[in-house]
């Protein structure tokens, strides 16, 4: 019988993703009931030279996983850090399953993977993973981000008042920023993308990030809450007065003037686009 | 512009450094495209970097060539923007299959050899070259799997793609040598077979034995050092085709930048006496 190329991919795909001859790399108790298989394969391929049967096949199934594994640990190694090698790679053959790559390139992979984390049984004691994730998520986007100028602060010098509180001001390509209102997310975050150690004494407290490339370098700084709203306010399109308000109604106690020249040191914005006028 | 293109190695973020210092005359490297395919960034700004001293190949891995649709377009449309970019001395890609109803799978997947699954990647190769404005070479793969449904031996699929389309052929060695092992034929008969003037470049790489079956399953694991065998056969092949531009893989167990090279130099005293002009 001759198959179609179609017909035999259609087969191969069934018998790749359903076989409960799972791989190698799961330990977590908690994950290995997600690799039973649903129901019994069934494919078109001749009982007698079935390539699912064959012991070459698990070639392909071992190096499909083991390449997703792989980009996830590659895309989260603050993360793997954080849950040890063995917990890492089981959770993540969970989420291979669940989300395989839709992409070519695997730097982008795992764009889900921290939303995973937040609803996956196994790291329900570890809260702040997910949040950890986000933070491993916004280093790639940001290494990976489109190339584009710094706004340059004497751009803004030039400015009278009224058309300097209409302008409005854009985050570079490369910046992603975030506040976690419930635990030290950074922090933690920081002490395992930098292979340090984590301060015994670690403060259970609200904080927030700011990741830009400056130089093409990633580099990452504490943010506080008044310069996540300034920033929601700038990707939003909103003006330079509007985000002002925005990020004195945040944190009242922040100064606007220092906080947009701390904003624009660490390579957050782009050139203006023109004043909008009303 | 005319070039010699020796003994080159694959290139791996780790080694950015090595491969930016290293004043190695001849060497050029490779890197997989999809690892550069971003909007911007120390990647595509390092690549720039070694592309200033070096040529540079650009050897895809996801193309899915082989499938049953056609090429990506945006990816193709990504391609062609990096294409335009680096420059790339060769151009190549797999005769296989990885996106399936949007899913890839990292990896190059078999198919049955059939005059249907000819047409659609004849027709894939075409439109490939047509969007990237040059012929690319095409890779022979490994086999681990014995299908009954071929209607073409590899030999003759290859031939009649590169007479269809232009495309010229990269030819693995060790590709050659596993799946020789693994289906049990005879690897220096295939090579010997290959049409000469259609190889545009070779590879060379190391492979393991599966941990369960040893010897009985070759994988192409890319963690090894080149093995005796290959290197044989690798002689025999430029004794009878002549110099080719060839290239050293290591994606796995990396060592240090220089044990490469001493790699690389072994294939290039291989080359040495036959030299040949490539056009890029």
């Amino acid at each position: 019988m001759t198959h179609s190329l179609t017909r035999f991919q259609d087969d191969f795909m069934q018998a790749l993703w359903q076989a409960g001859d799972t791989p190698a790399p799961l330990s977590v108790s908690t994950v290995s009931a997600h690799f039973l298989p649903d129901h019994e394969t069934v494919t078109h391929f001749d009982p007698a030279s079935n390539p699912a049967a064959q012991a070459g096949f698990k070639v392909y199934r071992n190096t499909i996983l083991k390449g997703c594994i792989d980009a996830l640990c590659a895309n989260y190694p603050s993360v793997a850090r954080l849950v040890g090698t063995d917990w890492f790679r089981a959770a993540a053959a969970v989420y291979v399953r669940d989300k395989p790559p839709s992409e070519v390139g695997l730097l982008a992979y795992g764009k889900h993977f921290a939303d995973f984390l937040e609803h996956f049984e196994g790291a329900r004691e570890l809260p702040y993973l997910a949040d950890v994730a986000r933070l491993d998520r916004y280093w790639s986007e940001s290494h990976m981000a489109a190339d584009a100028a710094l706004l340059d602060p004497a751009a803004l010098t030039r400015m009278a008042p009224p058309e300097l509180g209409n302008t409005l001001l854009r985050p570079h390509p490369a910046a992603r920023w975030a506040w976690f209102d419930t635990q030290p997310a950074y922090t933690i975050w920081c002490a395992n993308r930098e292979q340090s150690a984590l301060d015994d004494a670690l403060a259970w407290v609200a904080e927030g990030a700011l990741l830009t490339r400056p130089d093409n370098t990633v580099i990452w700084r504490a943010a506080g809450p008044g310069l996540c709203a300034f920033m929601d306010a700038c990707a939003a399109a909103r003006s330079l007065a509007q985000a002002a308000e925005s990020a004195l109604l945040a944190e009242p106690t922040q100064d606007v003037a220092q906080l947009l020249s701390a904003l624009i040191t660490a390579g957050a914005l782009s050139p203006t686009t023109p004043p909008q006028h009303l | 512009m005319k070039q010699n293109l020796g003994a080159g190695l694959g290139l791996r973020p780790q080694h950015y450094a090595a491969a930016l210092e290293d004043t190695t005359s001849g060497l050029w490297f490779e890197v997989h495209p999809e690892n550069y395919m971003v909007a911007g960034g120390p990647r595509l700004a390092w690549l720039e970097a070694i592309r200033r001293d070096k040529p540079i190949a650009l050897h895809g891995v996801s193309l899915s060539l082989a499938a049953d649709t056609e090429p990506d377009p945006q990816h193709l449309r990504q391609l062609a923007n990096l294409v335009e970019r680096i420059e790339p001395a060769l151009v190549s890609e797999h005769l296989a299959w990885s996106m399936w109803r949007g899913v890839y799978h990292p990896d190059l997947l078999p198919f049955p050899r059939t005059t249907v699954a000819l047409k659609r990647i004849a027709a894939n190769i075409s439109r490939t070259q047509e969007v990237l404005g040059r012929p690319i070479a095409l890779e022979n793969p490994t086999h681990y799997l014995h299908l009954d449904n071929h209607e073409w031996s590899e030999i003759d699929f290859l031939r009649e793609l590169t007479q269809r389309t232009g495309c010229g052929l990269l030819l693995d060695v060790n590709n050659v040598f596993i799946s020789a092992s693994n289906l049990q034929f005879d690897a220096a008969a295939y090579l010997d077979q290959i049409p000469a003037e259609a190889v545009m470049e070779i590879h060379l790489a190391g492979h393991s034995e599966d941990a369960e079956l040893g010897a009985a399953l070759l994988i192409d694991s890319h963690d090894a050092p080149i093995a005796e065998s290959v290197w044989t056969l690798y002689r025999r092949l430029i004794q009878r085709i002549g110099a080719r531009p060839t290239l050293i893989e290591r994606d796995d167990h990396l060592p240090e930048f220089q044990e490469l090279l001493v790699e690389r130099q072994r294939a290039h005293e291989v080359l040495e006496p036959t030299s040949r002009q490539v056009d890029v």
